[in-house]
């Protein structure tokens, strides 16, 4: 018996060590790495049909149906193919109108001025009215006299200090203080009035119907033949989700997922063969965030160090490829009207300068501290891989700490309790809202930047209704974030997506959204 | 019986290797563990390079060694704890019996019905994550194990003759629990220990795979397997490094405990 049993061990071995040796030998076809995003141009030439059904794969179960109450990003990208607000924007970036046929900003920026569209309809069929839209303004707006404390008000929408139609086609609202950039924020949903059921049954006027939804597994939609504008080419899409990158790319190997949106580098390599595989930008600020109230980071000196000792092209060869766009302040290059590029190269790798000017801050053989990433970002965790290797070379240790995403909001985004994290940054259409948040009083400056000059400079930029005033203001305060190395900013990274060769029309835009009434089948 | 058999040796063969490739880990590794290479991502096994290098340029050879050092580490210290507080428990609730005997080992019951990942997670969330703390969480999960069988070795042997005589003979309780029944109980004690030790390894790989344990950019075997899962298809010598180092190590625990 022992014999018998040794010998099925040794085979056992045998067979373990040849798997490893045959493992070693086939792979080296797959060094050379191939950039499989030059589909578009072939993809246009072909011409699309109308119908079909395609499955989306997404990253994760959706946080309310309700527009007004979700605030996950992968959430509102679905939901824009039902709801549609005031405005929406296109994929340029710039805003278009939508459930208003016209808008009118008055000249001193406190009254917003809306026409409806002439016959557009709701998805059960009733035509949007007035009430409509001051009831979803209020409600967004927190201005419902019953309160629902589950409603996310945004802060910029706080400033809203009363809606009114002025006659059946026309609605006006009304600004406490003057901002002439609330259109971005104009495009939540326009929902019924009164209608109570958007988290179970959502009803729009957007190019997709809701069908149904299943908790943690899909969200169906279906063609909406009532759009008032171009309608969409597919007849129904789903929204599969898939929690885990592997199970996705079993997913599309086996062809049950046609979009996936959201890919590495790796998992791209290993599509291309199969998918045409899209490179956009995440529209995103990524950086080293230091918290500028925690020591040393209270040194202006030593955040200088931090950025003179990051090479940011590095961090994009390692984690996407070379692919990205390095960014040198807190906007990110696809808000092409206010981007400085001026200031990407304010801060090129120079070791001896960083170790210079950590001398002089007093700390001549560097010192520790904590990243704090979380977990479920495995782009910023590697990318704080690669930022612990760099500090190394000037003296400085980092160490990482990977937390929870609901950890990471409470502790790191609201408490500040952090010295340093890698995050990314998104961003609504409007120039003040990457900018807002570095104002000393902001309720959301988790940096803890406080500059009495950025403070001065961004109330005049957002007082004023002159463009071009506006653009230097944002342009100048993006300088000071710079000069003062608020943060180490890194870069926007790739957004790269499968899509089935069979599909065309997928296209990025400069905010989070998952256009599904532009894509088609090709003959 | 002393002589060992077939299958011992090659589990002593496996053991000893491991071992070997761990120790000269603590002092030498042909390349630093976490130093990046832009310059050599994905490489696949090759002469510089004998198990190849993951996504950041990193040799994963250096990785696997210094990555089993922090397993085993962790391992070697779960079981430790697990060891000597079970069979505490279980000699003292083995040999004394009635109520404490009911307490302890209800209690023990309790924890061994809580799902050891989720345990460990419990302990993981009042702790927070990091290489040590897990080693208290995972010691935690294995106590009731070695409670179990320490206590029935004692439940059996406390009858025996030599125990009634050595109290007849008016020893103390605890010199009867440590210096006779216990050395008694050790032929069945070192397997578990063994078994234990790769539970542990398990435990420890499957807690860094999900980011408890162990944080980037050190290694653990865990940890690499984890990461290396995205690369499946591109670098599969990626997985393939750790993963082997954890089934060989296992299976020679296994095979040298075997009787």
């Amino acid at each position: 018996m022992k014999k018998k049993h040794s010998r099925i061990v040794l085979a056992a071995l045998c067979l373990v060590s040849s798997i490893a040796l045959t493992a070693c030998s086939g792979d080296k076809k797959n060094e050379t790495k191939t950039e499989g995003n030059n589909s578009e141009t072939n993809i246009s030439q072909q011409e699309p049909t109308d119908g079909g059904t395609v499955v989306v794969g997404i990253q994760q179960d959706i946080d309310s149906l309700d527009p007004h109450k979700a605030v996950a990003a992968g959430t509102s990208e679905i939901l824009f193919n039902i709801y549609e607000g005031l405005v929406k924007p296109d994929q340029e970036g710039n805003l278009t109108d939508a459930v208003a046929s016209k808008h009118e900003i008055s000249t001193d920026g406190k009254t917003y001025t809306f026409t409806l569209r002439d016959g557009i309809k709701f998805h059960d069929g009733k035509l949007v009215t007035v009430d409509d839209i001051v009831y979803s303004v209020k409600r967004s707006a927190g201005l419902l006299d019953k309160e629902d404390s589950s409603i996310v008000v945004k802060s910029a929408l706080q400033n809203i200090s009363e809606v009114k139609a002025t006659d059946d086609k026309t609605v006006q609202v009304s600004l406490k203080t003057p901002d002439t950039e609330l259109l971005g924020y104009m495009t939540f949903a326009i929902i019924p009035a009164g209608y109570e059921k958007c988290d179970t049954a959502p009803i729009g006027t957007g190019p997709f119907k809701f069908v149904s939804y299943t908790a943690g597994q899909n969200i169906v939609v279906e063609k909406n033949n009532e759009y008032w504008g171009k309608k969409a080419y597919l007849d129904k899409v789903t929204f599969k989700v898939v929690p885990k990158a592997e199970t996705a790319m079993n997913e599309l190997a086996a062809g049950s997922i046609d979009i996936y949106p959201y890919l590495t580098v790796d998992q791209a390599a290993q599509l291309e063969k199969q998918f045409n595989i899209q490179v956009g930008n995440m529209n995103l600020v990524q950086a080293l965030f230091l918290n500028n109230a925690a020591k040393p980071f209270d040194n202006q000196k030593v955040r200088e160090a931090i950025c003179y000792a990051i090479d940011r092209q590095a961090v994009l060869d390692l984690v996407a490829g070379g692919k990205g766009t390095i960014i040198g302040s807190g906007v990110f290059s696809g808000f092409t009207k206010y981007f400085n590029e001026d200031l990407v190269s304010y801060y090129n790798k120079d070791t001896q300068k960083a170790k210079a000017l950590l001398a002089e801050a007093g700390y001549p053989n560097g010192f520790e501290f904590t990243i704090t990433v979380p977990s479920n970002y495995q782009y910023h965790v590697d990318t704080a891989q690669i930022l612990v290797d760099q500090l190394s070379e000037i003296g400085v240790t980092a160490k990482i700490k990977t937390v929870e995403w609901a950890a990471w909001l409470s502790d790191t985004y609201s408490a500040r309790e952090y010295e340093a994290t890698v995050v990314g940054l998104d961003a609504k259409l409007a120039g003040s809202d990457l900018l807002s948040r570095y104002v000393s009083t902001a309720n959301n400056n988790f940096i803890n930047f406080n500059n009495k000059e950025y403070d001065e400079i961004f109330a005049k930029a957002v007082a004023t209704t002159n463009d071009e005033e506006k653009v230097t203001y944002y342009k100048q305060l993006q300088k000071i974030l710079t000069e003062n190395a608020a943060s180490a900013y890194i870069a926007d990274p790739p957004l790269m997506v499968a899509l089935n060769k069979k599909l065309g029309g997928y296209t990025f835009y400069p905010v989070y959204v998952q256009d599904m009434a532009s894509v088609y089948f090709t003959k | 019986m002393k002589k060992y058999t077939a299958t011992q040796k090659i589990g002593l063969a496996l053991v000893l290797m491991i071992v070997g490739v761990t120790l000269v880990g603590l002092f030498y590794t042909p390349y630093d563990p976490n130093k990046m290479n832009g310059l050599s991502k994905n490489m696949a096994p090759c002469l510089e390079h004998p198990f190849g290098t993951d996504n950041f340029g990193r040799d994963i050879l250096s990785r696997v060694m210094d990555g089993a050092k922090t397993t085993f580490i962790i391992a070697s210290a779960t079981v430790l704890i697990g060891a000597v507080v079970g069979t505490i428990i279980g000699a003292i609730t083995g040999y004394f019996g009635g109520v404490v005997d009911e307490c302890l080992m209800r209690f023990n019951d309790v924890v061994a019905s809580i799902p050891s990942i989720l345990l460990a997670l419990l302990v993981v969330s009042i702790l927070g994550v990091g290489k040590y703390k897990i080693i208290v969480a995972l010691g935690i999960i294995f106590i009731p194990s070695f409670a179990r069988v320490t206590r029935s070795e004692f439940v059996a042997q406390r009858q025996l003759d030599y125990v009634k005589n050595a109290r007849l003979m008016g020893a103390s309780h605890l010199r009867i629990i440590f210096l006779h029944i216990m050395p008694n109980t050790l032929p069945i004690l070192l397997p578990s220990l063994a078994i234990g030790f790769n539970n542990a390894v398990l435990a420890e790989a499957s807690m860094s795979y999900l980011g408890l344990g162990v944080q980037p950019p050190d290694p653990s075997l865990g940890r690499m397997l984890s990461d290396a899962q995205s690369f499946l298809m591109t670098a599969p010598w990626y997985c393939l490094a750790p993963g082997f180092t954890i089934i060989l190590t296992v299976l020679g625990f296994s095979l040298l405990v075997e009787r």
